[in-house]
């Protein structure tokens, strides 16, 4: 690239992060098609070049857009191995995203992460664990530490259906419920669990229905529409503002990819992929903008060529980013 | 000089570091209910009960303690952590280095070992050597008052999460405080007896047998030196050095089982370092590779004697090269 990074020029001049206003229907199709192109791009790149390969969300973008979407500045967020999403959608630099997802110096976490524990402290994404469940067990002790030191924000709990199965999530729950913690747990129930289909794993459909017996309120709503979403997300926010109480938001939605990169999928039912493909989140929200929201398709495509600029960037600032220094394998290991 | 079980020992490090630093708070199975003092002055914001639920007090303190506060919580029994390994282990002790330095996570788990209680295998299992094998976290292991009060404080305020066990032998056991502030610096071992013809290594409820063990030597004319290692993580590797190049001659004694554990770094240490000084190959006095029973006899029989100590310093003299 011969164009001077937005990363390359945010690590010269030292500012405070931004964290973008999700407030408009414009900005959500954005950062879903930003999520979209940087998780497509990542998988392309695993499959020419024999990096790592990521847990994507693909088809999920709308649950990440529309959850923090709702959440302030002041509000953590607390997050998984399928976090891309929550990143970006925060305002994660893609460019620093790739950059730790290749084991590059300019990583968020130098390199050491990769794709899996990238958290982003200046943003508030405060713990990301890919142990299935851990996250669960972290966000009690961050909430405790927002009300008895007094501070303004709630903590967003992001997990899926198969962290659900974990006794660690119930666990969470309780204590949550007990001590009156500010946790929004949100579950992206996405059908899969790593190889194995929900159905198998559990009975019954809903993961929010596990929350009534700790005193828990919950919502279910189609993760796969952004503005449902957010409206849900925001309803869960001020309840939780309102209450200092826990609460569940469960987002019915899809794996469209595989558990990991490169996934064959001949483990999953064609029909049920395909019903869940025709329910994509980016064009329905597209085909919604279009229809009433005052877009033309000129204006959907200018967003894409932005989105797509900033993907060519972002992976042209990672690749150039040196590897780190072999003194770096023995630092950060105690404070 | 104020005489104070290690139970009172440690309660006054607790009380002294809450009313220090107001971040410092306790929880666990029971706290609020049976440190009464601490729940009085601190209120019962800092000094919470929790459900019997290892996991999620575990992984709350950690998450606690990345975003500001300095958790103490009590798992009650060494085995109970079983429960609490993947926030102990994989968060605790991995986060901050796979967050690039992000976060510290300045935390302490207490829990309780060792025989003495005869309440099995279960409740009673010396798992240190686990945890000093995990990446990340430092484990302390004291065997008197005075560094029991000292090393708690000193974790209270390390800003890295500290595995604290205490051994139920020593539990009420009286020692000598010093009046005033105790601090006992994480990874500095202790020399509890000075002697020249053989060191005997240990940490916790052994150290006492190896002092005794040590009057039983030099009744005999051998002059024993004990170090008591104290912090098992970071290792104070010079002392332990230091000893072995001194004495030529090196028991290591604990109550864990003997295979990967404390006695066998610390043996390999010694070979690797000071493997020319030695005047006989190192001794392991240890717990065997059983699981800890129930009944006090056998029990009894699972720790390291007097006897066995004084035995293999024998032996070690009986085999010296040069």
């Amino acid at each position: 690239m011969n164009t001077v990074s937005p990363t390359a020029a945010a690590r010269s001049t030292p500012s405070s992060p931004v964290i973008p206003r999700l407030d408009q229907p414009e900005a959500l199709l954005e950062a879903m098609l930003l999520i979209r192109a940087y998780e497509l791009r990542l998988s392309t790149h695993s499959a020419q070049s024999g990096t790592p390969g990521t847990c994507t969300a693909v088809g999920q973008e709308a649950a990440a857009v529309g959850v923090v979407s709702a959440l302030t500045a002041d509000d953590l967020i607390l997050t998984n191995h399928r976090s891309a999403g929550h990143l970006l959608a925060r305002g994660a630099d893609p460019g620093r995203m790739m950059a730790e997802v290749l084991g590059r110096r300019d990583g968020y976490c130098k390199g050491k992460s990769g794709s899996l524990h990238i958290s982003v402290r200046e943003l508030g994404v405060v713990l990301t664990s890919t142990i299935v469940g851990g996250e669960l067990s972290l966000a009690t002790g961050v909430a405790l530490s927002q009300t008895m030191l007094g501070r303004p924000g709630i903590v967003a709990c992001f997990f899926g259906d198969g962290a659900a199965g974990e006794g660690i999530f119930h666990e969470s729950l309780n204590l949550a419920a007990v001590w009156k913690l500010p946790i929004l747990y949100v579950c992206e129930n996405n059908q899969w669990q790593a190889f194995v289909h929900r159905r198998e794993t559990m009975v019954g459909e809903s993961v929010a229905a596990w929350a009534a017996p700790y005193g828990i309120a919950s919502a279910t709503v189609d993760g796969n529409d952004v503005e449902a979403v957010s409206a849900a997300a925001r309803a869960a926010t001020d309840s939780i503002r309102d209450t200092g109480k826990p609460f569940l938001l469960e987002l019915s939605t899809y794996r469209l990819r595989g558990h990991f990169e490169p996934d064959d999928q001949a483990y999953v039912n064609a029909a049920e992929l395909a019903a869940w493909q025709a329910r994509d989140p980016i064009e329905r929200m597209k085909t919604r903008l279009l229809a009433g929201g005052g877009f033309t398709a000129g204006d959907l495509d200018g967003i894409g060529t932005r989105v797509a600029a900033r993907i060519d960037a972002a992976m042209a600032f990672a690749e150039a980013s040196p590897w780190p220094d072999a003194t770096e394998l023995l630092t950060d290991i105690y404070a | 000089m104020t005489t104070i079980t290690v139970y009172d020992a440690m309660a006054q490090a607790l009380a002294e570091e809450m009313r220090r630093d107001a971040r410092v708070l306790m929880f666990g199975e029971g706290v609020a209910t049976k440190r009464t003092e601490l729940l009085a002055e601190f209120g019962s914001a800092r000094v919470r009960n929790t459900p019997l639920a290892e996991g999620i007090i575990a992984g709350t303190a950690v998450g606690a303690a990345a975003t500001g506060l300095r958790p103490v919580i009590d798992l009650l029994f060494a085995p109970f952590l079983c429960y609490a390994m993947d926030e102990l282990v994989n968060s605790a002790g991995k986060l901050r280095y796979l967050s690039g330095g992000q976060f510290e996570f300045p935390l302490v788990a207490i829990a309780m070992t060792g025989a003495g209680w005869a309440v099995g295998s279960q409740h009673n299992h010396n798992i240190e050597a686990w945890f000093a094998h995990a990446p990340g976290l430092k484990v302390v292991m004291p065997s008197n008052a005075s560094d029991f009060k000292g090393l708690l404080k000193a974790a209270i305020r390390d800003d890295n999460p500290v595995l604290f066990f205490v051994d139920i032998g020593l539990l009420y056991q009286p020692g000598e405080v010093p009046d005033g502030e105790t601090l006992v610096p994480l990874g500095q071992a202790a020399i509890a007896r000075p002697g020249q013809d053989v060191t005997l290594i240990s940490y916790a409820k052994t150290v006492p047998v190896c002092l005794q063990a040590a009057d039983a030597l030099a009744a005999e004319g051998i002059s024993a030196e004990v170090i008591d290692l104290r912090t098992i993580k970071p290792l104070d590797e010079a002392t332990v050095l230091a000893a072995a190049r001194r004495t030529g001659r090196v028991v290591v004694v604990h109550e864990a089982s003997r295979t990967c554990g404390v006695g066998a770094e610390i043996a390999a240490l010694v070979a690797e370092h000071a493997f020319d000084s030695l005047k006989a190959p190192l001794r392991r006095v240890t717990g065997p590779d059983a699981p800890p029973p129930a009944s006090y006899a056998l029990e009894q029989a699972f720790v390291p004697s007097v006897d066995a100590v004084v035995e293999a310093a024998h032996q070690l003299s009986a085999a010296s090269r040069r």
